[in-house]
């Protein structure tokens, strides 16, 4: 193993302004990485020529004393982000062909903090799946027991697979029902949803506009602050991006958790949660009590309708949001003789099952005489879902739930969707809340695969979740690599 | 058919009986803004096609729309002229349906919350009488692009320009009831937009829209079917549509047929409409919140603001003309029809005679510009000039009559009326000796019709009037002329 992929994104940060070794040296480690864990299948576009030219430039600033936050520091790109002249696909055949003029603003200000881009990371289909099997490029497996070929989690099934294989110091994802979360879950990393409107949406392929959120994929939760420090900022070029300055998470790391309290939600412990997840998520909350905070339990009553009213707005927006992918303009088209015949083979085509059937939900949810039963009320259930979190937030300060049901599965052991959507019932509720949540891994089950757990925070206090998850990362000593990492 | 009857505007007479229309209106007015609704693409008129065109109105993956706060202020000044509510939390929709110059798959307009709630004006009919037409609502929307199907024997051709430009959708109530009340109220909301300057109101252009909504009933009734005739963009059509298309609903329901709700296109070379679709091949548009924008909010006194900024506005401009310049209600209601007008006005008023100020403003000079087909910011007769003119008139310097031809000579030669009226030799003759010396020339040469005169033919006086004034070239003061020669005879 070279010993350069042992450094994280932090300590990789202090050793290259330490000048213990070049930024060129560290990416031409990721690029042996990639190339050995190839077979995972998490990069769509590999950019060495680019990323050499980013790393020399930044080894010039770190000569010159100009380094910046993230300068030299090699990381991957979820699909879903738009990066200039760089082939996007959001994973789908629609856009295969498909090169974007612009920069979308969370990539660029990693650019601007001095990151190299290493290349693009295959997601599930316009991030909508719990596998990364409705990729149009095929499943990407989770390097942990890399040879019973496990799901990597999805959306962002490409970032944390890379990221766990040590194919990437780092990733950029999007959450939108548990797109960052789940999948750091099942790859034993750390993943960091933030508030809704704390990264910009520009420049991110759009599924759910109310929900989709960007978020670092990382190995450790400082790792995730030093990211997300670059990645989040108000961004005038979208109307939902919060016009609030965040503090600088690095002050956060070792602030502990001594006479907060963390709530446990009755409603997260149900039928169905593995054995080895609920015994994780015990030891975790003594954690956090003998670090000094207070347990209290809660609850959070309409926790159950979360994922139906989740796959009623994701999918009514959705619907909208993928009309303008018609043939007309960019990415694939079908050519036919009429106007609706060349819409019906394009989209018919170059949209995936899964795509498909969300799309078909979304148009059936907001069609005439069936809003008010589906839509209008997913929206005002939405609503009760948020206020049960503002008032567990006036008597706790975080909440610890499992991020998953079950730890990761194998892949191509078809499951019916419904099933597929559970994966996301732990995630959801702060999603369709908007509310800050990262997983953290924690342990391994019997068979050797990461548990993950999620703490929630109320919005915009991402500094408090560090904090917290930096505790319960101490404490659980998660120490493990995937077999499947590069070696 | 009884023919003795008399109907008013908007009613047709059927072999049932008296039918009367319910006309409403919903007029789609462009912004004049230098850029688009949500992006920052030029929204000029004219430009080579798909050149005004950004990420954002092309619906490239991951781009966002922001609002552009000039329109929002557009429309809130329009709102406010139109007496309406303003409404300070509004939300934005998306309209959804497919057509491939709507790049987005979906429209943004405003559903369920427009920015500006329930207004009324006042119309002004030609018979000078006064109606109140009420405003349901103003929304803002974004325009689609445009399709030209002319230009490849297979292939239609789209032009993105249009894409997302600003409009105002002003939406009556039902409370119109003739052809021609339409068309007030569409020149009514035109001069409206006009003087706040929030949409230039240009129809050529296609910057000011309508949509018709007719039915017809008989008095009293419920109100009927209505059709929908789209995308008229003249008064001229609007009033020709909504005519025949009465017509032709009153001759389905005497028939004994009913009417399909349906939207229709009116083709001017015929004068008729025509079925575009019907309510079974509607869109479900499936309208829910735009997630990509938050609510418009604003204060009141943001509102207060905008008021302030608010010009006089055409019904009190009016009542101000008739109490300053002693104008008639009529002429009044013509001259506030354009913010043009009325600034030309009065300038060309200011200290003369307002009322014959205002008469060769609407007769003269109104009708040699049409004739010569110019706009009166381009009249080559200024406001200040045509005030001289009047001067000249109202102290004696010339008659009325030669007034015409100074008149005629300033739209020529742009000379001031002063100049033409010395060159030409043009003051009037009001000198008593001279008038005589023409009178006794012309009772010398016509002694025969002076006897007649004395015998009793008073009619007779005209022609001695006219004599004299034809020998002095119309220069004699008329008046003057009158006077003398009946004392002379």
């Amino acid at each position: 193993m070279s010993d350069l992929l042992k450094f994280d994104l932090l300590s990789a940060s202090i050793a290259l302004k330490n000048k213990e070794f070049s930024s060129l040296e560290l990416t031409n480690a990721y690029f042996e990485a990639i190339e050995q864990t190839s077979a995972l299948g998490a990069y769509l576009e590999i950019l060495k020529d680019r990323s050499m030219d980013m790393a020399k430039a930044s080894d010039k600033n770190i000569k010159n004393g100009t380094a910046r936050p993230l300068e030299g520091l090699p990381i991957g790109v979820k699909d879903m982000f738009c990066t200039k002249d760089v082939k996007t696909t959001a994973s789908s055949k629609i856009l295969e062909n498909f090169y974007p003029t612009y920069e979308s603003t969370v990539t660029q200000n990693l650019w601007d903090d001095g990151a190299v881009m290493l290349g693009k990371l295959s997601c599930d289909e316009f991030a909508m799946g719990s596998s990364n099997e409705t990729a149009a490029k095929g499943n990407v497996v989770n390097p942990w027991l890399k040879n019973r070929k496990m799901s990597p989690g999805g959306s962002s099934g490409g970032s944390a697979s890379a990221v766990a294989a040590r194919s990437a110091l780092a990733a950029t994802g999007t959450d939108t029902g548990g797109s960052i979360r789940q999948p750091a879950a099942f790859c034993g990393i750390t993943g960091l949803k933030p508030t809704y409107g704390r990264c910009s949406r520009w420049g991110i392929v759009a599924f759910s506009s109310s929900l989709d959120q960007a978020g670092p994929l990382t190995r450790t939760v400082s790792d995730a602050a030093l990211m997300l420090n670059s990645m989040a900022g108000h961004d005038k070029k979208d109307s939902t991006s919060a016009n609030l300055e965040m503090p600088d998470l690095m002050n956060y790391l070792d602030k502990g958790i001594r006479g907060k309290k963390i709530g446990i939600p009755k409603e997260y412990t149900q039928d169905g949660i593995s054995d080895d997840i609920v015994s994780f998520y015990e030891k975790s909350i003594n954690w956090l009590k003998d670090s000094g905070a207070e347990i209290v339990p809660v609850s959070l009553p309409h926790t159950k309708y979360a994922l139906p009213v989740y796959y009623i707005i994701a999918p009514a927006e959705a619907s909208s949001n993928l009309a303008r992918y018609d043939g007309v303009r960019y990415g694939k088209r079908n050519e036919a003789a009429s106007l609706d015949e060349m819409y019906e083979t394009t989209r018919g085509n170059g949209f995936g099952d899964e795509v498909k059937r969300r799309i078909m939900i979304g148009t059936y949810v907001l069609s005439s005489g069936y809003y008010d039963a589906y839509y209008l009320k997913a929206q005002k259930v939405r609503r009760l879902i948020k206020e049960d979190f503002d008032n567990v937030f006036e008597e706790v300060d975080y909440i610890l739930t499992p991020s998953t049901p079950t730890t990761s599965f194998e892949l191509g052991k078809k499951q019916d969707p419904l099933t597929m959507y559970l994966n996301d019932i732990f995630t959801v509720p702060a999603s369709l809340a908007g509310l800050p949540g990262i997983s953290l891994p924690v342990g391994l089950d019997k068979s050797g695969l990461p548990i993950g757990i999620q703490l929630i925070a109320n919005s915009f206090d991402e500094p408090g979740l560090i904090s917290t998850a930096r505790v319960l990362e101490r404490s659980a000593e998660f120490n493990f690599i995937a077999d499947g990492a590069a070696k | 058919m009884n023919e003795s009857i008399n109907l008013k505007p908007g009613q047709i007479n059927g072999e049932t009986g008296i039918w009367e229309m319910v006309i409403g209106l919903e007029i789609h007015a462009q912004i004049s803004s230098k850029s688009k609704l949500f992006s920052g693409a030029a929204a000029s008129f004219g430009a080579e096609a798909n050149s005004n065109v950004s990420l954002v109105d092309a619906a490239m993956p991951g781009m966002l729309p922001v609002i552009n706060e000039f329109c929002v202020e557009q429309a809130v000044k329009t709102g406010l002229a139109l007496n309406a509510k303003i409404n300070n939390v509004s939300i934005f929709d998306r309209k959804n349906y497919f057509y491939a110059d709507l790049p987005q798959g979906y429209q943004i307009s405003q559903f369920t919350k427009p920015i500006v709630g329930e207004g009324e004006i006042i119309i002004d009919l030609d018979d000078g009488l006064q109606t109140i037409i009420g405003i349901e609502r103003l929304h803002l929307e974004q325009d689609a692009g445009k399709s030209l199907h002319d230009q490849h024997p297979s292939k239609s051709y789209i032009d993105l320009n249009r894409t997302g430009v600003a409009l105002m959708e002003i939406v009556s109530k039902p409370d119109i009831r003739s052809p021609q009340e339409a068309g007030a109220y569409v020149k009514k909301i035109r001069s409206i937009l006009r003087y706040v300057g929030a949409c230039d109101g240009n129809m050529e252009e296609g910057s000011l829209r309508a949509d018709c909504n007719v039915s017809v009933r008989k008095s009293g009734e419920e109100f009927g079917t209505r059709c929908e005739i789209k995308n008229l963009n003249s008064v001229r059509f609007i009033i020709q549509a909504i005519q025949s298309e009465a017509e032709r609903q009153v001759e389905i329901l005497e028939e004994g047929g009913n009417i399909n709700q349906e939207t229709r296109l009116f083709d001017t070379s015929t004068g008729e409409t025509r079925s575009m679709r019907s309510k079974e091949d509607a869109h479900d548009y499936r309208y829910f919140p735009d997630p990509d924008l938050l609510p418009l909010e604003f204060s009141d006194s943001w509102v207060q603001k905008i008021r302030e900024t608010l010009p006089e506005l055409p019904d009190l401009l009016k009542k101000r003309l008739v109490n300053d310049f002693g104008i008639t209600p009529y002429d009044a209601s013509i001259l506030v029809e354009e913010k043009d007008y009325v600034d030309f006005y009065q300038k060309a008023a200011n200290g003369k005679d307002g009322k014959l100020t205002a008469n060769w403003m609407i007769t003269e000079l109104f009708g040699a510009l049409k004739k010569e087909n110019i706009s009166l910011s381009n009249s080559p007769i200024s406001p200040e000039k045509l005030g001289q003119l009047i001067a000249l008139i109202s102290d004696g310097t010339i008659s009325g009559k030669i007034a015409k031809d100074v008149f005629a000579e300033m739209m020529k030669s742009k000379k001031s009326p002063s100049n033409i009226v010395k060159e030409k030799g043009l003051e009037q003759v009001s000198d008593d000796t001279e008038i005589l010396k023409l009178i006794d020339k012309v009772i010398s040469e016509n002694e025969d019709k002076v006897k007649d005169y004395l015998g009793g033919k008073d009619k007779l006086f005209g022609f001695f009037v006219g004599q004299v004034m034809k020998l002095s070239q119309g220069k004699a003061n008329p008046g003057i002329v009158n006077k003398l020669l009946k004392e002379k005879l």
